[in-house]
C-alpha cells in the first residue's frame, strides 16, 4: 500500500472517539468521546496525570487498538476500514513511534534496530540509517548493541528508527519517562528538530509541563475527556499536573483506580 | 506464509537469536536422540537388506535343502541322487549331551552332518582349524554356551548316546542361524559317520534327515522343483530354497527393525514434547520484541516467520546432530544384535534411510514448536506500549488445534509405516497418547496435592522448591511426560521379564511337575520309574506318545486341500507330525469346552471318537463330528471328533493337541514320557546324571533348563530393548538440561535476589535440589505407577497370568531416577550461585 498522494487537510482526525473496556462486572470508560485533528507538521502533546487514557488514545491514533465507537483517520485512511494486516503496512508507510521504554530489540545492534522498519518494506536502509545515526550523534556507536547504550543513547537510537521510514506523523509516549532531566532535556530538542526538518506531524503523550510546552498544541486529558485544547502559547497557563498523582485518575463507580497509563 | 520464502525473517531470525544461540542449541538437542535412533536403526535395516541379499546363498548355505522327519527310503535316495549337484547330507535330533567332565548334562540339539557343508558361508569356530578335524575322527565342535556352562575346553571328552566325542573347537556361528542357542538348547555338531554309533536313531525320537544341494548356477532350480513335487509329497520331503528363507528371515528381521523404530519414535516424540515446552517458555520471552516489531509495521506472518525459522533452524540443527550421532550408533548395532543376525551386516551409508529419518524427525520437531509459535501471531502491537498489557477474550484459534492433528497423523502414519497394519498403527498411537495423558495428568494431580496439603510448617528451602513447580511458565508437566515415560518403558521391560519367568516358576510350583523324561521306550519305562522313586521323584505321569500326520479332514485329503487356492487352514497344520497320546480321562489341567469325554469308541463299528484343543480346533476348522483321517506310521487311522478342550500348555508336562481313548494306538509305536517332581535342583542333577548314564537314549527337559532357555532369551531380547529404552531416557534428561537452560535467566534473577535478602549458598542450592527431587520424585512414581498399569494389562491380556508388582525393584528404580534427575538438574543449573547478587542481576536483565 502507499500513502495516498492526494493532500489531505488533517493527518489525524478523529471523530467521537470512545473506548470502553469491560472489567469484571464493571464497564470503564477510558476514552470518552473524543474528537479533535492534527494537521501536516503540526505538534501537539497530550498532557494528563497517570490513568487519564492518554497511552489509550495514543494506540487508538495509531491503530495498535480497535475503539469502542467513533473514528480514527491516518493519513487520510479510516482505519476501522483497515485490517490488522493493512494497518501494520500504513504504520509502516506512515508512522513513527519513540517509547517511554526506547524499545529497542536487545538482540539487534543499534544500526539494525533502525533499519527495521525499511527492512520490513524489503528496502535496503544501511546508508540511510547511518546517516540518521551520525543526525543522532551515534555514528561511532551503529554497531553497539541496545545493553551496551546508556538510556539516553538508547532514546536517540529510537529517534533515528522512528524517522527512518520519514513518517507523517509520529507517535510518541513519555519519551523523557525513564531520563533523568538533562537527558531529557536533549532527547526533547533532538525530537522537535528532527521533527521540523522532516515535516513530520507529531502527539506526544506526556505529564511533563516541559515538554508539553514546546509543542504547538496542548490537550488536556482527564477521565477520558479532552478538557482543554490550546495552543502552548496563548496567555492562560497550562493547568498543573500533580506529579505522581492518581487522584485525576480515571475511577469507576466503586471508586477503585484502574487502567494505569 | 509466503513471508518466510523471503531474506528478511531469516536474517531477524538470525540476529534475534544472538543472546539465545546456546538455549536454541539445547532444544535442538532435546531431538538429537530421537533423530539419531531412528537414523542408526534405519540405516541398519537398509544394510541388514542388502546384506540379506548379498549373502542370501548362505543364509541356507546351500541352494537347496530337502528334509524329511525319517530316513530317506530306497526310492527317495534315487530321487536324491538323481537331482545331481554337489551333495552333503546331515541329521539333526534333541538329546542329552554329558559331559564328563563337569558331571553334567543337558539336552542339546546334535547335527551329525559332513564338512562340506555349508557350501556358502563360513561356519565360525574356535580354533579356526576345528571344524577340520571333524573329518579325522570321532570330534565335536560345542557351541559356546554349552562350552561355558560346563566350563569346557577342546580336548575335553563328551558323550551322547554310547558313544564319546573329543570336542575340537567351539562353535561360534552357523551361517544363516541366529539366536541358536537361546531356541534350541545349545547345538553339538558331530561328524555323520559316526552318528549311528551313539545308538541313538531309530529309538522314535524325532530326527530331521537333511540333503543339502549345491547346484551350478544354470540350474533352474524352480523348474527342478516342480518337476520334483509329487515325489517330495510322496516321500514327505520339504523343500527349502534360498529364496524362501530369506523372505522368511528378512520377514522377521524387518519385523524387529520395524519395532525397535517405534521404539527409536517414542524418544523422538519425548524430545518433541520437551522441543514444544521450551519452545512456550521462549516465544514468551519474545513478546516485547514481537510486540515492537508489529508496531513498527510488520505483519502477523512476517512476525511469526521469524520464530518460524528458528524453529526451521533448530529442528535442522537437530537433525544434523541427530544424523552424525546416529550414523555413529549405526556402527554399533551390528555388535549389539549379533544374537539376532544371521549375515554379516556390512556398514554403508544409506541416503534413503537418513533422508527417511531426518524427514520424520523434520517433521515432527518442527510441527511441535510451530504448535506453541502460532502464538506469536496473537500478540498485539499495544503490548509495545503497555508491558502489562494483556489481550482480552479472543475468538476461537483452530491453528494450534490443526497442528496438534497433524502431529497425531504424523505419529499415526510413522506407525502404519512400521507395522503396516491399521490396527497396530491406531493400537500404538492410542497406547502412547494415553500413556502419556495419564503421565500429564499425574503431573497435575501430584502438582495440585503438593499445593494443597504441603505442611507450611516446613523450612523455606522445602517451600520455596515445591513452589517453584508452579513457577510461571513451569514446565513441570513435560518434565515428568519425558522423564516418567522414560522410567515407564524401563519398569515395563523389567516387569514383562520378571512376569514371564514368574509364570514358569508358578507353573512349576507346589507339588507341580518339574521334569520331563521323553524318548522312553516301552521296555524302559518300569525301570526308569524305579530309578525316580530311588530319588524320592514320584512318577507324576506316565504318557504314551504316537507319532502320526493328517491324512484328510472331511474327505478331503490334506493334499488336496493345500492345493485348493481357497483353503484357510494353515500349512503347518495341515503338514505337521502330530505327537498325540491315549488315556480315558482329562487332565487338571484340561477344561471340557464341548462335546462328551471320555470320547471311546463311537457308537457301533464307527470311528474312535478324539478330543481336539480348541487352538488346532479352530486352525484345522474342525469341528463336533467331523472326520479325521491319521497316517499313524503308514496305517490310515479314521477318527471323529468327539469333544473339543481347552488345555493349560503352560504345565511342565506333556500336553496334546490330539487325544485318542483308549484300545486305539496301544500296538502303535510309541514312545512315553515320564512325569516327575524333583523338588530341589540338586536331585534334578542327580537324577539327570543317572537317567542319562543308564539309558542314554531318554532325554531330559527340567525346570531349570526351560528357565536358563527363557531367560537367556529374555535377556538378549530385552537388552537391545533397554538400549532403545535408554534413548528415551538420555532424551528425557536432555529435555530437563534443556529446560533447565531456558529457566536459567529466571532461576539467575531469582538466587541473586534470595541471596540479596540474606539466603545462603547452601539455601540457594537446596532450593534447587528439592525442586528436582520432587519433580523426578513425580516422574518415576508416575512412570512406575504407568508401568505397573501396562504390565497389569498384559498379565491380564496378553500371558493370562497374576499381575505382581514388585515392589522393591520399583523402589529401586524410583530412587535411581531421582538422584540421576536430581543430579543431571544441579549439574546444569550450576553457576548460578558463582555471580555476586547484583552482577547476577544485570547479567539476567541483559539476556531478558
Amino acid at each position: 500500500m502507499n500513502t495516498p498522494a492526494s493532500p489531505v487537510s488533517s493527518v489525524l482526525q478523529l471523530d467521537r472517539l470512545t473506548k470502553r473496556y469491560r472489567s469484571g462486572e464493571r464497564l470503564l470508560t477510558v476514552v470518552d468521546d473524543i474528537t479533535f485533528s492534527l494537521g501536516p507538521g503540526e505538534t501537539c502533546s497530550v498532557l494528563g496525570p497517570s490513568g487519564s487514557g492518554k497511552t489509550t488514545l495514543l494506540g487508538l491514533c495509531a491503530g495498535l487498538d480497535n475503539p469502542t465507537s467513533g473514528s480514527v483517520l491516518l493519513n487520510g485512511q479510516n482505519l476501522g476500514d483497515l485490517d490488522q494486516d493493512r494497518l501494520a503496512e500504513l504504520r509502516n508507510q506512515s508512522v513513527g513511534f519513540v517509547f517511554q521504554t526506547f524499545q529497542l530489540v536487545p538482540t539487534l545492534t543499534a544500526l539494525e534496530n533502525v533499519m527495521v522498519p525499511l527492512e520490513l518494506r524489503g528496502e535496503p536502509g544501511g546508508a540511510w540509517a547511518r546517516e540518521l545515526l551520525g543526525r543522532v550523534g551515534l555514528g561511532d556507536r551503529a554497531h553497539h548493541y541496545p545493553v551496551q547504550l546508556s538510556g539516553g543513547e538508547q532514546q536517540r537510537v529510537g529517534l533515528a528508527r522512528a524517522f527512518v521510514n520519514r513518517p507523517r506523523i509520529l507517535f510518541a509516549d513519555e519519551p523523557t519517562g525513564n531520563l533523568d532531566a538533562d537527558t531529557g532535556e536533549k532527547v526533547i530538542e533532538l525530537l522537535l528538530e528532527m521533527n521540523r526538518d522532516f515535516g513530520t506531524t507529531l502527539l506526544v503523550v506526556t505529564h511533563d509541563l516541559d515538554l508539553s510546552g514546546k509543542t504547538r498544541r496542548i490537550l488536556t486529558l482527564k477521565g477520558g475527556k479532552i478538557t482543554s485544547d490550546r495552543d502552548s502559547d496563548s496567555l492562560s497557563p497550562p493547568e498543573p499536573i500533580p506529579e505522581q498523582t492518581r487522584s485525576g485518575g480515571l475511577r469507576d463507580s466503586s471508586g477503585t483506580e484502574s487502567e494505569p497509563a | 506464509m509466503r513471508s518466510i520464502l523471503t531474506p528478511w525473517p531469516w536474517k531477524m531470525a538470525w540476529r534475534d537469536s544472538r543472546s539465545s544461540r546456546g538455549q536454541l542449541l539445547l532444544f535442538a538437542a532435546s531431538i538429537v536422540l530421537g533423530v539419531a535412533a531412528l537414523v542408526a536403526i534405519s540405516g541398519f535395516r537398509a544394510n541388514l537388506k542388502s546384506a540379506l541379499d548379498l549373502q542370501a546363498r548362505s543364509l541356507l548355505g546351500a541352494d537347496l535343502l530337502l528334509s524329511g522327519r525319517q530316513p530317506l527310503t530306497g526310492e527317495a535316495e534315487a530321487l536324491v541322487d538323481g537331482l545331481g549337484g554337489t551333495q552333503a547330507r546331515e541329521v539333526r535330533f534333541s538329546s542329552m549331551v554329558q559331559f564328563p567332565g563337569s558331571d553334567g548334562s543337558r539336552l542339546a540339539q546334535v547335527r551329525a552332518g559332513q564338512t562340506a557343508f555349508p557350501f556358502y558361508g563360513t561356519v565360525e569356530v574356535e580354533p579356526p582349524q576345528a571344524l577340520a578335524r571333524l573329518d579325522q575322527g570321532a570330534f565335536a565342535l560345542v557351541e559356546d554356551s554349552l562350552m561355558d556352562q560346563f566350563q569346557a575346553r577342546p580336548g575335553d571328552v563328551i558323550r551322547i548316546g554310547n558313544r564319546s566325542f573329543r570336542i575340537a573347537g567351539r562353535l561360534r556361528q552357523m551361517p544363516g542361524e541366529f539366536l541358536g542357542s537361546s531356541l534350541v538348547g545349545g547345538r553339538v555338531y558331530i561328524p555323520l559317520a559316526h552318528v549311528e554309533e551313539t545308538g541313538l536313531l531309530g529309538w522314535g525320537s524325532t530326527a530331521s534327515y537333511r540333503v543339502y544341494f549345491k547346484f551350478e548356477d544354470e540350474v533352474d532350480l524352480t523348474a527342478l522343483l516342480q518337476g520334483i513335487q509329487p515325489q517330495l509329497r510322496e516321500y514327505r520331503l520339504r523343500a527349502e530354497t534360498v529364496a524362501e528363507r530369506k523372505a522368511r528371515l528378512g520377514r522377521i528381521l524387518e519385523n524387529s527393525a520395524d519395532f525397535l523404530n517405534l521404539v527409536g519414535f517414542i524418544a523422538l516424540l519425548l524430545g518433541g514434547l520437551g522441543v514444544a515446552s521450551s519452545v512456550h517458555v521462549y516465544v514468551k520471552r519474545k513478546v516485547p520484541t514481537a510486540a515492537l516489531l508489529r508496531c513498527l509495521g510488520a505483519k502477523a506472518p512476517q512476525t511469526l516467520s521469524i520464530y518460524l525459522c528458528q524453529a526451521l533452524g533448530l529442528a535442522l540443527t537437530g537433525i544434523l546432530g541427530g544424523i552424525l550421532l546416529g550414523v555413529g550408533l549405526q556402527f554399533f548395532l551390528p555388535g549389539l544384535l549379533r544374537d539376532f543376525l544371521p549375515v554379516d551386516i556390512p556398514f554403508s551409508l544409506s541416503w534413503s534411510a537418513l533422508a527417511g529419518a531426518g524427514l520424520i524427525g523434520l517433521i515432527l520437531a518442527w510441527l511441535f514448536s510451530i504448535q506453541p509459535l502460532l502464538f506469536v501471531r496473537r500478540i498485539s502491537p499495544l503490548a509495545a506500549l503497555r508491558m502489562d498489557y494483556e489481550a482480552g477474550r479472543q475468538p476461537f484459534d483452530w491453528a494450534p488445534w490443526l497442528v496438534r492433528l497433524a502431529i497425531v497423523a504424523a505419529i499415526l502414519g510413522f506407525a502404519l509405516v512400521h507395522t503396516r497394519r491399521w490396527t497396530d498403527a491406531v493400537a500404538f498411537a492410542f497406547g502412547l497418547l494415553i500413556s502419556l495423558a495419564l503421565l500429564a495428568a499425574a503431573a497435575k494431580l501430584g502438582m495440585m496435592l503438593i499445593r494443597k496439603f504441603f505442611p507450611g510448617t516446613w523450612s523455606y528451602p522445602w517451600r520455596q522448591g515445591l513452589a517453584n513447580l508452579h513457577r510461571p511458565h513451569n514446565q513441570t508437566v513435560v518434565l515428568v511426560l519425558s522423564i516418567g515415560f522414560a522410567t515407564f518403558l524401563m519398569m515395563l521391560l523389567y516387569l514383562v521379564h520378571q512376569g514371564l519367568l514368574g509364570q514358569i516358576l508358578r507353573a512349576a510350583g507346589s507339588g507341580q511337575p518339574d521334569m520331563v523324561l521323553f524318548d522312553v521306550q516301552g521296555d524302559q519305562k518300569a525301570e526308569l520309574a524305579d530309578l525316580l522313586r530311588g530319588f524320592g521323584a514320584p512318577v507324576l505321569q506316565e504318557v504314551p506318545v504316537v507319532a502320526m500326520r493328517l491324512q484328510s479332514i472331511r474327505g478331503r485329503s490334506v493334499a488336496q486341500q493345500l492345493k485348493d487356492p481357497g483353503n484357510t487352514i494353515p500349512a503347518w497344520a495341515l503338514r505337521r507330525e502330530y505327537r498325540s497320546t491315549y488315556r480315558g480321562g482329562l487332565l487338571e489341567n484340561e477344561e471340557l469346552l464341548r462335546g462328551s469325554w471320555p470320547g471311546g469308541k463311537g457308537k457301533g463299528d464307527g470311528p474312535p471318537l478324539v478330543s481336539l484343543d480348541e487352538g488346532i480346533a479352530r486352525r484345522l476348522e474342525a469341528g463336533l463330528g467331523d472326520e479325521l483321517v491319521f497316517d499313524v506310521q503308514g496305517m490310515p487311522v479314521a477318527t471323529r471328533v468327539g469333544s473339543i478342550r481347552r488345555v493349560n500348555w503352560r504345565k511342565v508336562q506333556p500336553n496334546f493337541f490330539v487325544v485318542f481313548p483308549p484300545g486305539v494306538l496301544e500296538e502303535a509305536p510309541q514312545f512315553h514320557v515320564l512325569v516327575t517332581r524333583t523338588e530341589t535342583g540338586s536331585r534334578a542333577a542327580a537324577i539327570q546324571r543317572a537317567a542319562v548314564e543308564r539309558f542314554p537314549n531318554v532325554s531330559v527337559i527340567d525346570l531349570a533348563l526351560i528357565l536358563e532357555t527363557v531367560d537367556d532369551l529374555l535377556q538378549k531380547v530385552s537388552f537391545v530393548l533397554r538400549f532403545m529404552a535408554l534413548f528415551s531416557i538420555v532424551a528425557g534428561l536432555t529435555v530437563l538440561v534443556a529446560v533447565v537452560g531456558n529457566s536459567r535467566v529466571q532461576r539467575l534473577r531469582e538466587s541473586a535476589l534470595l541471596r540479596i535478602l540474606g539466603a545462603s549458598r547452601r539455601q540457594v542450592f537446596l532450593i534447587l535440589g528439592v525442586e528436582y527431587l520432587c519433580l523426578a520424585g513425580m516422574a518415576a512414581l508416575g512412570g512406575v505407577l504407568l508401568a505397573w498399569l501396562g504390565s497389569w494389562v498384559l498379565a491380564r491380556l496378553v500371558f493370562q497370568s497374576p499381575f505382581v508388582p514388585a515392589f522393591l525393584p520399583s523402589l529401586g528404580v524410583c530412587l535411581l531416577v531421582m538422584a540421576v534427575t536430581v543430579l543431571v538438574g544441579l549439574l546444569a543449573g550450576r553457576g548460578l550461585n558463582r555471580l555476586p547478587p547484583l552482577e547476577a542481576l544485570r547479567a539476567g536483565a541483559h539476556r531478558l
